[in-house]
C-alpha cells in the first residue's frame, strides 16, 4: 500500500486535508505526522499550512521537519497548500519572515487601500472566498478540470516567484497573481483543494495518482 | 474573472436537529443536520454555517459528532459557531472538522478570546458574529441571542473586533432575524464599509430579492439564509441563477 504523508507541524486544521485525501484514494494510507522518517519512507507528500508564515517557520524548524520537507520537495510527488506554498520561497513580508528558499522570491501582501473592483467597489482582505483559476500550463494535476474553474481561497499574501517559468495557475483580485507554481515532482497551490467541493477533490484525485512526471 | 460572492445556508441546531425559529422563539424542526448539509452542498452551497443554539451543556457535545459527519463527506468550508468561550472550544471544533469556528457573546464578555484564537489559528478561522439592534439613531451590539444590550457601537465593535484579529465578520440584524422583509441594508452597508475584512449578512431572508440587495446595497460579501432553503423555497442554485442574472459574480 502507498502512503500519503500529510506534514504536519502543529500550525492549524489538517483533518480537512486528510479527510479530502482519504476520499480520493481509499486505497492509500494517509498519515498525519510530525516524524521526518515518516516523511522521508512516505510515496508523496502534502504539504499544507495555515496561520502566520514566521510561526509556520519556527514550528517546522522546533520540529526538526525543514530537511525532510525540502528532500521531499525535490524527490516524490509533492503538493504545497496555502502557506505550504508560501513557505517554498525565500522571504514573506508577513513578519519580515526566511521561507524555505526552494524557489527564489517573495511573499507580498494585498494592499485593500487600492483595490476596487470593476463597479468600484472595496476589495476585502482576506481574498476569501471562490474566484477562478485560468491554467497557466498543462499540467498532470490539471487534467478534466476546466480553466477558469473556481477553487476556495482564503488568504492576505501571495507569492511573486521570479522565475516565471514556475507560474501553473493564476487568479485575479484585482491584479493577476501566481496562485500555483509547478517545478518536476512539485505542485503547490494558494487554495485549498480541499475544501473546494468537486474541482478540489479532482486536483488532489490526480496527485494521488501522479507518479511526480510530466 | 473575478472572486465570487457567497451564498452560505446556516443550519441552527439544537439537540442534534435542525431548527428554526422566529426571533429565536417558536422553533420549528427542520430535519437532520447531515442530510440537510450534504443536500446544500449538491445544490451548490459556498459554505455551510452551523449554529448550535442547545441551551444546556448536557448535550454540547453532539455537535461535535455532527459536524465529523458533516467533514468526512461535505467538502466546502464549515464554519461552527454557539457556546464558544474558551481557546480550547475553538480547537475542539477545529478538530472536529470546522473550518472557522464563530464568537459571539464570548467576544463581548471576553475580547482577549478573539486576539488569542487568531494567534492561535490564525484569523482565516475566526469569524466574529455581531447582533445589532437598531437604539435611537445608532445601532447597538446585543448579546445572548439579542436578549442582552450591551451598549456597545456595532461600527465601533466591528472595527475593534478586526483589529483583534477577526478574519471575517457575522453581521445579523436582530430586528430582521425570522421577519422575511429582507437585510438591515444600512447597517450591513456601515460596517462593510467601516472594515476591511468579508463581511456575511445575515438576518431577514425572505426572498430572493433580498440576496440581490444585501451584496449591492449591503456591501455583503457574503449572504447567510436559513429559512428560505430549510423549507425548499428556493434551492441554493436557483438563488445564484437569480443572483447571476442581476450581475452579481456567483459560483454556479
Amino acid at each position: 500500500m502507498t502512503h500519503i504523508a500529510v506534514v504536519d507541524y502543529g500550525m492549524g486544521n489538517l483533518r480537512s486535508v486528510s479527510k479530502a485525501l482519504e476520499h480520493v484514494a481509499p486505497n492509500q494510507k494517509v498519515i498525519v505526522t510530525s516524524d521526518p522518517a515518516q516523511i522521508a519512507a512516505a510515496d508523496r507528500v502534502v504539504f499544507p499550512g495555515q496561520g502566520a508564515m514566521p510561526d509556520c517557520v519556527r514550528e517546522l524548524d522546533a520540529r526538526g521537519l525543514r530537511d525532510a520537507v525540502v528532500a521531499a520537495a525535490a524527490e516524490k510527488p509533492f503538493l504545497g497548500i496555502c502557506i505550504g506554498l508560501q513557505l517554498l520561497f525565500e522571504h514573506s513580508e508577513e513578519g519580515d519572515a526566511a521561507g524555505l528558499g526552494i524557489f527564489k522570491g517573495k511573499v507580498k501582501r494585498f494592499a485593500p487601500a487600492d483595490m476596487h473592483d470593476a463597479d468600484g467597489a472595496k476589495l476585502k482582505v482576506p481574498h476569501m472566498g471562490w474566484n477562478q483559476v485560468y491554467q497557466s500550463q498543462s499540467h498532470p494535476l490539471w487534467h478534466g478540470i476546466e480553466d477558469g474553474e473556481r477553487f476556495y481561497y482564503v488568504h492576505s499574501y501571495y507569492v511573486a516567484p521570479e522565475d516565471a517559468s514556475l507560474d501553473a495557475g493564476f487568479s485575479e483580485y484585482p491584479a493577476r497573481f501566481t496562485s500555483c507554481i509547478a517545478r518536476g515532482n512539485l505542485f503547490a497551490a494558494q487554495f485549498h483543494p480541499e475544501k473546494s467541493h468537486n474541482a478540489g477533490l479532482k486536483l488532489l484525485s490526480n496527485f494521488v495518482q501522479w507518479d511526480g512526471g510530466n | 474573472m473575478s472572486l465570487a460572492k457567497r451564498i452560505i445556508p446556516c443550519l441552527d441546531v439544537t439537540n442534534g436537529r435542525v431548527v428554526k425559529g422566529v426571533n429565536f422563539l417558536e422553533l420549528r424542526d427542520a430535519g437532520d443536520p447531515v442530510e440537510i448539509a450534504r443536500r446544500y452542498d449538491e445544490q451548490g452551497a459556498d459554505e455551510l454555517t452551523f449554529l448550535d443554539i442547545t441551551a444546556s451543556s448536557d448535550n454540547r457535545g453532539l455537535i461535535l459528532n455532527i459536524i465529523e459527519q458533516v467533514a468526512s463527506q461535505v467538502f466546502i468550508p464549515l464554519t461552527v459557531g454557539g457556546g464558544v468561550r474558551a481557546v480550547e472550544d475553538v480547537r475542539r471544533l477545529l478538530n472536529a472538522g470546522a473550518d472557522k469556528v464563530s464568537i459571539n457573546t464570548s467576544a463581548v464578555t471576553n475580547p482577549q478570546l478573539v486576539a488569542d484564537a487568531a494567534s492561535r489559528f490564525g484569523s482565516q478561522c475566526i469569524v466574529v458574529a455581531i447582533d445589532a439592534k437598531q437604539v435611537g439613531d445608532h445601532w447597538e451590539v446585543f448579546t445572548h441571542g439579542g436578549r442582552q444590550a450591551t451598549g456597545i457601537d456595532a461600527i465601533e465593535w466591528a472595527r475593534k473586533m478586526v483589529a483583534l484579529g477577526a478574519g471575517e465578520l457575522l453581521v445579523t440584524s436582530m430586528d430582521r432575524d425570522g421577519t422575511k422583509i429582507g437585510f438591515n441594508l444600512p447597517l450591513n452597508r456601515a460596517i462593510s464599509d467601516a472594515v476591511d475584512v468579508p463581511i456575511i449578512a445575515s438576518g431577514g431572508v425572505g426572498n430572493l430579492t433580498h440576496l440581490v440587495e444585501g451584496v449591492k446595497e449591503g456591501g455583503a460579501d457574503a449572504v447567510l439564509a436559513a429559512s428560505i432553503f430549510h423549507y425548499g423555497e428556493y434551492t441554493v442554485r436557483e438563488a445564484k441563477e437569480y443572483m447571476r442574472d442581476y450581475g452579481i459574480e456567483v459560483r454556479l
